[in-house]
């Protein structure tokens, strides 16, 4: 905060104090967006931001909680500053709280600037089309839904499934083929658990890559409107990483869901119009000034890439959090409670899933010519096979002809060896489509309909 | 402050001095209040604090004028003044526009990106329009010639596939005083002088317009051209006419935005005005790196030399995401004035109500549906009745064709936007999950999309292809049907119960869905595909329906069928290039019969005594 407040009015005159709300009158001069310092009666101290600002009134957002303050003793200092954070390329290997103090026992860092964590939008003239292949070493990832430098790709979970393990694999396991250069990692942790919280940072020790890591974290028992600001500081600090550093940056965002509950939270004690299932109508707006963050400037060396990962209430992919992620985010990785059953890890499901950016991101030059065609193929049979198990549900397996049990063998083998991977085997590109050709043979040869003939003549094993 | 004011907008009615200044009482989020403010109009453009950020009059109470602020107002401080302009939200029109990328109050990107680098800053005052450039100006008019409204001055050229065509104002006549000679002059320049009843009138190759105001015409005709767009499930199934609209529904990832990219890519439009409002930075990233390397496919030339961008991406402020719609359609209707065919792609008008949504939220309005609020019906229609095939003042002929996705939450089709959208256009191209989830791509849902110009296109298709194309594309639209019933009871009983024609009827629908209905965007022959080539194709495959079901009435197995050889080379046909598809097609019609008579002649062979018995 700026450093001298002892200069600016402290002001008594706490009218009002709701949920995570307090509002302040008889003040003067104070602008939207600003940051407050509050003083309790017991000397502790809080943040607060300024949400609405009136010629003598404010009301205040306070980021630890409102318990304890009183419309007596409580004071509040307005900063003259909006929230901003200091970085420096210090960050790397600290840990910081939702608001954006150091918790890891380490001093203050000394930071070469201090930036409103708000940011400012990239100018779209300015952007360079993502499309350098990241090889995430995972099957499905690589040869289906291919992940590129500056891409923004969210998991869209479950309550108990796996995202963590397939997050961290992909953290540890992510390199641009060809370049020697390792992700340096950004990990915003939003109301998960410390259980959670510490496999992350174990796994992060354990690879060695905690070095190139800053580590933000609100737990579950933290504050929840610092939830607010957190993926803000964090991604602060990853704008300057990459490019101001010049670093290939990967933020991992979780829980995205926890930060929508906190958003709702504030728009209720506002008495804001509510939208779909009682989220802000700005929830869209406010939920792309977080994810447009991600991405790739002309004439800067890094970038950017993001995995937001979100529980989907109820597995509902039509819930307004995965919703509105989806009409965001450059694509979605769907995990499925039905493959997690099976003991299918990661539990990774093509069909729902998706990812834009991957027709500029493969072929020829940066994977494999055939890749396209291949993941086209996989798709379709695979999709086919689907279809086939609901039939033989109802008909059963003796009503199909022997074409049609050849899906179903491929499908079954599909989930086995394609989807299913072990959480340290990293698979190379070639390997993955290797291996994609071998799970085709399953099915006729002249069902390969997506595939130029160029190349079935090429790689067809045998 | 005062000069800024005066160099970015030109006053229409100058406030005077005392009633030109307010001050700002009240900041919540991108609505703000500002007092002292009587006199201000509803809709007049303010400029806001001591950064001069560009704002709208929504709300009027007393002498307090609520404001719509068009950039970031985090820092914005109450007792910061609030400076009139006099004039409602309006455009710069004229040479210039073309190949430019805007947001949506008509800032240029390139130009704000040589003021504040990277990333967008607030508070940039940065010309529409190239003030110093010079345009040649070619004369068509010579003094004491008597003109009014939409007549054409002179011309230039703007692009090598644009020529730009000098107009008369709306609203103005008189005769000719002075012409400029051909020659070059700037936008700012007068290149000629008129002469009426209120004395002489300097006239300059710009001209402004107010966003929100429709710019006249003498009257609407029924669309009736087809607008061609090479995607073979939009023009034959459910085409759009010039001068129509259309929306396209669908839940995030069935490929909105890939059809109307491939729209503005490869439409026989003079003119694509391409809005981005609310959507993805790198996808207005990508319409920017790819169309100057595109070729167009009617012109010859670079796909940017006919287009106008404006983008307002989802992180861009809210209130600019509203106006951009306005701001596009605007920069639409001059050029159709300028008589030509224009089409307009809003992504995602969703995006927009949801601004509106935003903003009637902050006013404390009554919310109707989902919160969205109760004009929403009323302002999309404000902006979709602004297209239409056009008879102009000047004597031309122009139109706009408007194309709408719309994203509708949770991929529910029942919810507002979708609902009023669907009472306002004329063609419905649905998107579906389901498809999207099988890859199945253009995503259109054959079933239940709809174009309300059939009989009108189908007399252009008749006309300008072949005179059977209604009843071929009312044959394919009956397998398609009946393919969905039969599904249905394969569904229940297994494939088998059917009996050999319906199994053939299922095939052939297979055919028809995967080697027609779909379309790779990606492939560079697939992605374009002309009428014609269209046509033959959907005739080739009914072909193979009709011979097929004959063949079966004469005991050929459906076996026998599902292994024939062409099945797989008509899988190909799309890929065949412009230069020799015409030749390569009347080898495949050869093929089709000729392995159907060996089929049927293997089958006379192996059962003569079948044959014998009756």
């Amino acid at each position: 905060m700026a450093k001298d407040m002892s200069k600016r009015t402290e002001y008594k005159n706490v009218t009002e104090v709701a949920g995570p709300l307090m509002v302040v009158e008889g003040i003067s001069d104070v602008a939207f967006n600003e940051i407050a310092k509050i003083k309790l009666p017991n000397g502790e101290e809080r943040l607060g931001q300024v949400l609405e600002a009136q010629t003598d009134r404010a009301v205040l957002q306070v980021f630890a909680g409102t318990r304890g303050l009183d419309t007596r003793d409580t004071s509040v200092q307005f900063t003259g500053e909006v929230m901003k954070f200091g970085v420096s390329e210090e960050l790397l290997g600290r840990v910081f709280s939702g608001i954006g103090e150091p918790i890891d026992g380490s001093p203050d860092i000394i930071p070469e600037e201090r930036r409103d964590i708000n940011g400012d939008p990239i100018n779209p003239s300015a952007r360079e089309y993502p499309r350098e292949f990241i090889q995430t070493g995972i099957s499905t990832i690589d040869g289906m839904l291919t992940l590129v430098r500056g891409q923004k790709l969210p998991i869209f979970s479950a309550s108990g499934l796996p995202h963590n393990d397939a997050a961290a694999q992909v953290a540890r396991q992510s390199k641009v083929l060809g370049e020697e250069e390792e992700f340096a990692v950004v990990f915003c942790a939003m109301g998960i658990t410390a259980e959670e919280a510490n496999f992350f940072r174990r796994d992060f020790e354990r690879t060695g890559a905690l070095e190139r890591s800053v580590l933000f974290l609100n737990l579950a028992d933290d504050p929840t409107i610092e939830r607010i600001i957190i993926p803000r500081m964090a991604l602060t600090a990853a704008e300057y990483l990459a490019f101001e550093e010049g670093m290939q940056v990967l933020v991992i965002l979780t829980d995205m869901t926890n930060y929508c509950e906190a958003l709702r939270e504030i728009a209720a004690a506002r008495e804001e119009v509510p939208g779909r299932r009682g989220y802000p109508g700005y929830m869209y707006t406010d939920l792309a000034s977080i994810y447009e963050r991600a991405g790739r400037i002309l004439n800067r060396e890094g970038s950017i890439t993001m995995i937001p990962i979100l529980t989907m209430p109820d597995d509902d992919m039509t819930h307004p959090i995965p919703d509105l992620t989806g009409y965001i985010t450059e694509g979605q990785l769907v995990f499925s409670r039905e493959l997690h059953r099976k003991g299918i890890r990661p539990p990774l499901t093509p069909g729902p899933s998706l990812s834009r950016l991957m027709e500029e991101g493969i072929g020829g030059e940066r994977t494999r010519e055939d890749h396209s065609d291949v993941s086209n193929q996989l798709y379709a049979a695979y999709a086919e096979g689907l279809d086939l198990r609901d039939l033989v549900a109802v008909v059963g397996e003796e009503a199909l002809s022997d074409r049609d049990k050849l899906y179903l063998v491929f499908a079954d083998k599909f989930e086995d060896r394609f989807i299913n991977q072990g959480e340290e085997e990293n698979r190379s590109i070639e390997e993955t489509l290797d291996l994609a050709w071998d799970l085709l043979t399953n099915i006729p040869k002249k069902d390969l309909k997506r595939i130029d003939e160029k190349w079935i003549d090429k790689y067809y094993p045998g | 402050m005062e000069e800024k004011v005066e160099k970015s907008i030109s006053r229409m009615k100058e406030p005077s001095e005392e009633e030109a200044e307010g001050v700002v009482i009240h900041v919540a989020g991108p609505v703000i209040e500002a007092k002292n403010l009587r006199g201000v109009e509803m809709y007049e453009v303010v400029e806001v604090g001591n950064e001069g950020l560009i704002g709208e009059v929504i709300e009027l109470e007393e002498d307090v004028a609520t404001i719509q602020v068009y950039e970031e107002t985090g820092g914005l401080k109450p007792g910061e003044p609030v400076i009139r302009t006099g004039e409602p939200l309006s455009l710069e029109l004229g040479p210039g526009l073309i190949e430019q990328i805007y947001d949506g109050i008509q800032r240029p990107l390139e130009g704000i990106l040589e003021e504040t680098g990277d990333f967008i800053r607030r508070g940039v005052d940065v010309p529409p329009l190239d003030e110093d450039k010079k345009w040649e100006f070619v004369p068509v008019v010579e003094e004491g010639d008597e003109v009014e409204q939409g007549d054409i001055l002179g011309v230039v050229e703007e692009t090598k596939t644009v020529e730009h065509r000098v107009m008369v104002p709306p609203n103005k006549k008189g005769t000719i005083k002075d012409i400029a000679s051909k020659g070059e002059y700037d936008i700012d320049e007068t290149i000629a002088v008129l002469g009426n009843k209120e004395g002489e009138e300097e006239i300059s190759m710009k001209q402004r317009w107010p966003v929100r105001v429709g710019r006249p015409i003498k009257d609407k005709k029924q669309p009736g051209e087809l607008l061609v767009t090479g995607q073979r499930v939009l023009d034959t199934f459910f085409p759009l006419a010039k001068g129509g609209t259309a929306a396209i529904p669908g839940g995030f990832g069935t490929g909105k935005t890939v059809i109307q990219h491939q729209l503005a890519k490869w439409s026989d439009a003079d003119i694509v005005v391409y809005v981005g409002c609310g959507e993805r930075g790198n996808e207005m990233t990508e319409v920017l790196r790819d169309f100057p390397e595109l070729e167009d496919p009617w012109s010859g030339e670079s796909l940017m030399k006919r287009t106008v961008l404006i983008a307002n991406t989802s992180n861009m402020p809210v209130a600019a995401r509203e106006a951009s719609v306005f701001s596009g359609i605007t920069i639409a209707e001059y050029y159709r004035d300028m008589g030509y065919n224009v089409a307009l792609m809003a992504d995602s008008s969703s995006r927009w109500a949801e601004a509106l949504r935003e903003i009637s939220g902050r006013l404390e309005e009554m919310p109707g549906e989902e919160g969205f609020p109760a004009y929403l019906a009323s302002e999309l229609a404000s902006f979709y009745e602004r297209a239409g095939s056009c008879r102009l003042y000047g004597g031309r002929e122009g139109s706009i064709s408007v194309i709408g996705a719309v994203s509708p939450s949770g991929g529910d089709f029942s919810e507002p936007v979708t609902q009023n959208t669907l009472r306002i256009v004329q063609v419905f191209w649905a998107l579906d999950t389901e498809l999207k989830n099988r890859r199945h791509f253009p995503a259109v849902d054959w079933l239940s999309s709809y174009s309300l110009y059939l009989d009108e296109i189908s007399e252009w298709w008749e006309e300008n292809v072949n005179e059977h194309w209604k009843s071929l594309r009312r044959e394919t639209m009956r397998l398609l049907e009946k393919e969905s019933e039969l599904e249905e009871i394969v569904q229940l009983v297994g494939p088998d119960a059917l009996p050999p024609s319906d199994q053939f009827a299922l095939q052939a629908a297979r055919v028809i869905r995967e080697d027609f209905l779909q379309q790779n965007a990606f492939h560079e022959v697939d992605t374009f595909c002309e009428p014609e080539k269209q046509f033959r194709m959907l005739k080739l495959m009914m072909e193979l329906y009709s011979t097929g079901l004959k063949a079966i009435e004469k005991g050929v197995s459906m076996d026998d069928l599902a292994a024939m050889e062409i099945l797989e080379k008509i899988s190909r046909m799309s890929n065949y290039p412009s230069e020799d598809w015409e030749e390569r097609f009347n080898d495949l019609e050869m093929e089709l019969n000729e392995e159907f008579n060996e089929l049927e002649e293997t089958l006379e062979l192996s059962s003569p005594i079948e044959k014998e018995d009756r």
